[in-house]
């Protein structure tokens, strides 16, 4: 979960001070190696905007008041890249985790919680995976949510590209679960039910209420410095229940990150709260 | 080593995918229709066929019935690659045989995930 070290305010200018407000909206810091992407991933806007450089884009956003050009802004910078069914080795170790315990526990609702959910494809590949053991609505609640308001809004709305579809989904599945709509490919409301998505920043906001069995929070936390990663484990070690799960994302673990976690032997990758988070 | 043959009578089509398929580690071969095809699985069953739609000669429909219905011991995974996007098209695809669906255009990603589903990557 290393990377270099972040673009600070100090590091000077228009890219300075883009990078400290992502930092101070979603407590995520762009690297100094990465800074260079910044202003690639902004050139729609100012190209949209007419601005001639980053230092305009700075001015606008010092005189704007209803925070919406920084909302834009955000939303750009943040690294939105997902697919369905990504590590799907995980995600069906999850579902067989979340099958075996509603066997173990058949009266009871079982709540996921999927963090930093981006445009949804994580959430509805559990979905669908759920459903194949017979997981349906009345066994298991989906909570999805995101700190980007216009990755929310599309995950809601369930509609993908043609190059979004097509990875890492089958087409049995995308047969099964989708209608295609134009060049698009649109979840069927039976699936897209199946998720409450909501718009939530981890760092600020609280989590989701009630306890879940599982939580998702793969490819999010390895952008946070090292004492917001903390506070976010203690955050995701509070939303789980004692015998709660925490699914990080590939290469990422909590060791060394925080105590409030330890792998799990049950399930190889996963991890349980340890005592002392109890 | 996998094999991969691709049918497309479109030459560029056919060098993107060997492109793409020799970085993912497979060895290619091509037919521009599918009747070269059959002839090219009947000397030796590829592990997996890349396969357009239209095409002169004989279709990859046409190809792929005829193939499900030889005797070709070891029988390849299809994988249908082409732009009739259609529901109806990708239903009628995998009712007579295809394994998996790529809608053109494709990229690296796209294609390295069907070959992952249908176990050959």
């Amino acid at each position: 979960m290393s990377h270099s070290a972040p673009v600070r305010p100090a590091a000077g200018g228009a890219i300075g001070a883009i990078a400290a407000l992502l930092e101070h909206r979603t407590g995520q810091q762009i690297a100094a190696s990465r800074a260079w992407r910044l202003e690639t991933s902004l050139k729609p806007l100012l190209r949209g905007l007419g601005f001639a450089s980053l230092d305009d884009l700075v001015a606008a956003l010092a005189m704007s008041t209803d925070g919406r050009l920084a909302e834009q802004v955000v939303d750009l910078l943040l690294n939105q890249e997902t697919s369905f069914f990504r590590d799907t080795l995980v995600l069906e170790m999850v579902a067989d985790a979340i099958a075996a315990r509603r066997a173990a526990t058949p009266g009871r609702r079982l709540r996921i919680w999927s963090s930093g959910c981006s445009t949804g494809q994580e959430p509805l590949s559990l979905a669908m995976l759920l459903e194949e053991r017979g997981l349906g609505p009345n066994a298991v609640d989906l909570v999805a949510t995101d700190v980007s308001g216009a990755a929310i809004t599309r995950a809601r709305a369930g509609r993908f590209s043609q190059f979004e579809i097509q990875r890492g989904l089958s087409v049995l599945r995308m047969m099964r679960w989708f209608e295609s709509d134009d060049f698009d490919w649109v979840a069927r409301s039976e699936l897209l039910r199946r998720v409450q998505f909501r718009r939530q920043n981890l760092v600020s906001d609280p989590a989701p209420p009630g306890q879940f069995d599982l939580v998702l929070c793969r490819n999010v936390l390895l952008y946070f410095p090292s004492d917001v990663r903390r506070a976010v484990f203690e955050r995701l070690a509070g939303a789980l229940r004692d015998d709660g799960l925490l699914v990080l994302g590939a290469g990422e673990t909590v060791i060394g990150q925080t105590g409030r976690f330890a792998p799990t032997p049950a399930w190889r990758g996963l991890y349980t709260r340890t005592p002392a988070a109890r | 080593m996998k094999t991969c043959l691709v049918v497309d009578d479109s030459k560029v089509i056919r060098k993107v995918a060997r492109h793409i398929l020799e970085t993912l580690d497979f060895e290619v071969r091509e037919a521009g229709d599918g009747r070269e095809a059959l002839d090219s699985c009947m000397a030796a069953a590829p592990d997996v066929i890349l396969l357009d739609w239209n095409m002169p000669v004989m279709s990859g429909m046409e190809f792929l019935r005829a193939l499900r219905e030889s005797d070709i011991a070891a029988k390849p995974k299809v994988v249908f690659c082409t732009t009739e996007n259609g529901m109806a098209y990708i239903r009628a695809a995998i009712e007579a045989g295809a394994d998996e669906y790529v809608m053109k255009p494709f990229d690296r990603e796209t294609l390295e995930s069907k070959l992952q589903i249908v176990g050959v990557a």
